[in-house]
């Protein structure tokens, strides 16, 4: 990476800065605030309940790094656990070859709207929206009921715990996500898939004017996401143990909340995978801090997660003032 | 509406036509075939004609209680408070813009209704009354006003703060359904106050008072955009946002009065659904109710990409929509399936307003026979 690329985005990397700032104050005040709440266990915690949407999110930061958004996560996880399900409990299918098959079909499904989207021009958020119309209809089609899962291979998963220092423990399924975070840190900035993935969503022309397969990378990206999606299904699969079309409703919004509140620019071409994961933390620690609170309704965490992402998002704008191209719709 | 009549309309379907299209042997059909509205009203006789194939008494309409009655007119019912937010949206979506978070503005404009009106019960004459704090009136205004403001508020975002407006109003979106179950204390409010229920229940001259509104709305709508230059300024801001507010059009300004407006109709569309189930619920009035909108307006072919609008299309579109689930529910398959069938209209009507997919399409008809019929 020459320095003057390394320049480029050292001047756009505040909001990832207050980010962690932010972050870090939450910390802060819950530890001042609630006792027990500075404890090992319950920032692991944080990792556990939000394993799955720190997988979606991550995808889904590759999308929006290229200035696209994939609405349809949401509703693959929905559908990857309702397969899951059906698969291994009425067909009795191998776990293994299950989870196979629903990274491949959410890759592939990811991949169809990538290539909708760049063939025919189309708006990825429409597009995204018809696919996820689909997801979670197919969902329905296989069962309008929840199907618990009792496979023994599942269930061990889901409870098996692996412990770390001084008594805290991780469950499989976050240790799965945090490595799937770094893989997608090395693909991000060390492979010319992350470099392509920037110039696209930087300005998609010169980036096709440069030779970049833009194609390629555009279909990728979704490819990605759909993927990532896929895996937050299996991860969602082992934490409710259970298939269900109603499971992850909304959880685009939140996948999309992280990215933005981890600094990444809505447009395109500007952010960092290490924003999302600490977007993801903030939104699974506002949820905590109202927990242990306990005398705000639930309601609030909306409300809280919505005002941040409006501070963010004109942050952004502030941030972005001066540089052209900031079109006033 | 005809986009045609326009100028700035007429440059933005230009290119579709192309300069190598051969010369009409049937004038009066190539042009009739290329009316905005014939594809959408094409679609729903299709559906009308699959569901009264299905269900013989779908043309069948009486006179009862002094007002009409059959499966039309309950299609027409159903189908009002989509079209009024459908019709919002639709000028959302011509300036370029998207509002996914009307659903939410339903939601809180039924609970400020029900939380204006309370319940109060009283005993008038040995009878159990039910009576409202404030007059129906006021309270419709109330909800009517606290969702124009949430629109507003989406407009100044969009146009003050320069925000993408599928962040804008996600973020309306958001907050906007944990303040409604704020308001409703995340449970249905039921409302008592029999007066309110002749919005959503009532009829008029013998038709629904919902579908009276939605005609009046789409109405009133149709005569401020053609009777004045508003309906082109919005088509120039559609087409180009910065060119237009070069050329002298006070593009912030339309700007926010259109997401204002689209706040307002989803406001109209709450009080008609929260009086006609008779509550309020935070959790699931106007639940996934954007993307039934926005499947309305491009239906009806409204470009999402802005630029041109058609508002019946769009009632057009609405329509469509109820008469697809009315007829699921006649064909006797899970309504769960409606997802998936809506899911697949989506793609083949974005894949037919896409210039790129009817090229190829035309390539693909003209390659083995040139000059054959297409």
């Amino acid at each position: 990476m020459t320095a003057m690329t390394l320049k480029a985005r050292g001047l756009r990397i505040p909001p990832v800065v207050a980010s962690v700032l932010l972050l870090l104050a939450m910390v802060a005040f819950g530890s001042i605030m609630y006792t027990g709440f500075f404890s090992a266990q319950v920032f692991l915690n944080l990792l556990i309940d939000n394993a799955f949407l720190l997988v979606v999110a991550v995808g889904m930061t590759f999308v929006i790094l290229t200035g696209g958004i994939d609405l349809s996560v949401g509703s693959v996880v929905a559908l990857t656990t309702m397969v899951s399900a059906a698969l291994v409990e009425h067909r009795h299918w191998p776990p293994g070859v299950v989870i196979a098959l629903v990274l491949a079909g959410g890759s592939l499904f990811g991949a169809l709207q990538g290539w909708l989207i760049h063939r025919f021009r189309l708006q990825a958020f429409i597009v995204t929206l018809a696919g996820m119309f689909l997801a979670r209809g197919l969902c329905y089609v296989i069962s309008i009921d929840s199907i618990s899962i009792t496979d023994p291979t599942f269930t061990a998963i889901a409870q098996m715990r692996v412990p770390l220092f001084g008594g805290a423990a991780l469950s499989v399924g976050s240790l799965i996500a945090l490595v799937l975070f770094g893989v997608a840190l090395f693909i991000a900035h060390g492979t010319a898939f992350g470099r392509n993935v920037y110039a696209v969503g930087g300005s998609e022309h010169s980036a096709l004017l440069m030779g970049l397969p833009v194609a390629r990378t555009v279909v990728g990206v979704y490819a990605f996401s759909g993927f990532c999606a896929a895996l937050g299904g299996v991860l969602f699969t082992f934490y409710m143990l259970s298939g269900y079309g109603l499971h992850a409703t909304g959880m685009e919004l939140d996948a999309i909340a992280s990215v933005v509140i981890g600094g990444t620019l809505l447009a395109g071409g500007v952010g960092l995978v290490a924003g999302t994961l600490c977007g993801v933390l903030m939104l699974g620690l506002i949820q905590t801090l109202i927990t242990f609170d306990g005398s705000l309704s639930a309601w609030w965490t909306k409300i809280v997660i919505g005002a941040l992402l409006l501070a963010f998002c004109l942050l952004q704008r502030l941030t972005q003032r001066g540089a052209p191209g900031g079109e006033p719709a | 509406m005809n986009a045609k009549d326009t100028p700035v309309a007429a440059l933005s379907t230009a290119p579709q036509c192309g300069p190598n299209a051969p010369p009409p042997p049937d004038a009066l059909w190539r042009r009739t075939a290329r009316h905005p509205l014939v594809w959408p009203l094409a679609t729903l006789a299709l559906i009308l004609a699959v569901n009264a194939s299905l269900s013989p008494g779908l043309w069948h309409l009486q006179w009862r209680d002094g007002h009409l009655y059959g499966s039309l007119i309950d299609i027409i019912n159903r189908a009002a408070p989509l079209a009024i937010v459908a019709l919002g949206l639709t000028l959302v979506i011509a300036t370029r813009g998207i509002d996914i978070s009307v659903g939410a503005v339903v939601a809180i404009s039924g609970a400020v209704a029900a939380l204006m009106m309370g319940d109060e019960l009283k005993i008038v004459d040995g009878q159990a009354v039910h009576l409202s704090h404030v007059p129906v009136a006021v309270a419709v205004l109330g909800a009517l006003a606290a969702a124009g403001l949430c629109g507003a508020w989406n407009g100044l975002l969009v146009a003050r703060a320069g925000l993408q407006p599928i962040i804008a109003t996600l973020i309306m979106m958001l907050a906007g359904r944990g303040a409604a179950q704020l308001l409703t204390g995340g449970q249905i409010l039921s409302i008592q106050y029999v007066p309110y229920f002749a919005i959503g229940n009532g009829f008029l001259i013998g038709l629904p008072v919902a579908a009276l509104i939605a005609l009046a709305v789409w109405g009133g709508m149709t005569l401020i955009l053609e009777r004045s230059a508003l309906g082109l300024f919005i088509r120039a801001i559609g087409i180009n946002p910065r060119a237009a507010r070069v050329a002298g059009v006070r593009s912030r300004t339309i700007t926010i009065c259109v997401y204002a407006f689209c706040g307002l109709c989803a406001g109209i569309a709450g009080v008609i659904v929260s009086s006609n189930v008779k509550s309020a619920d935070g959790n699931n009035a106007g639940l996934l109710m954007e993307l039934d909108a926005i499947l309305a307006v491009t239906i009806g072919g409204t470009l999402l990409s802005g630029g041109r609008f058609t508002l019946a299309g769009t009632v057009i579109g609405a329509l469509i929509i109820q008469t697809l689930t009315s007829t699921i529910y006649a064909i006797g398959v899970p309504p769960e399936i409606n997802l998936v069938v809506k899911a697949v209209v989506v793609f083949v009507v974005m894949l037919l307003q896409s210039s790129e997919f009817r090229r190829q399409l035309r390539a693909l008809a003209l390659r083995p026979a040139p000059g054959a019929s297409r």
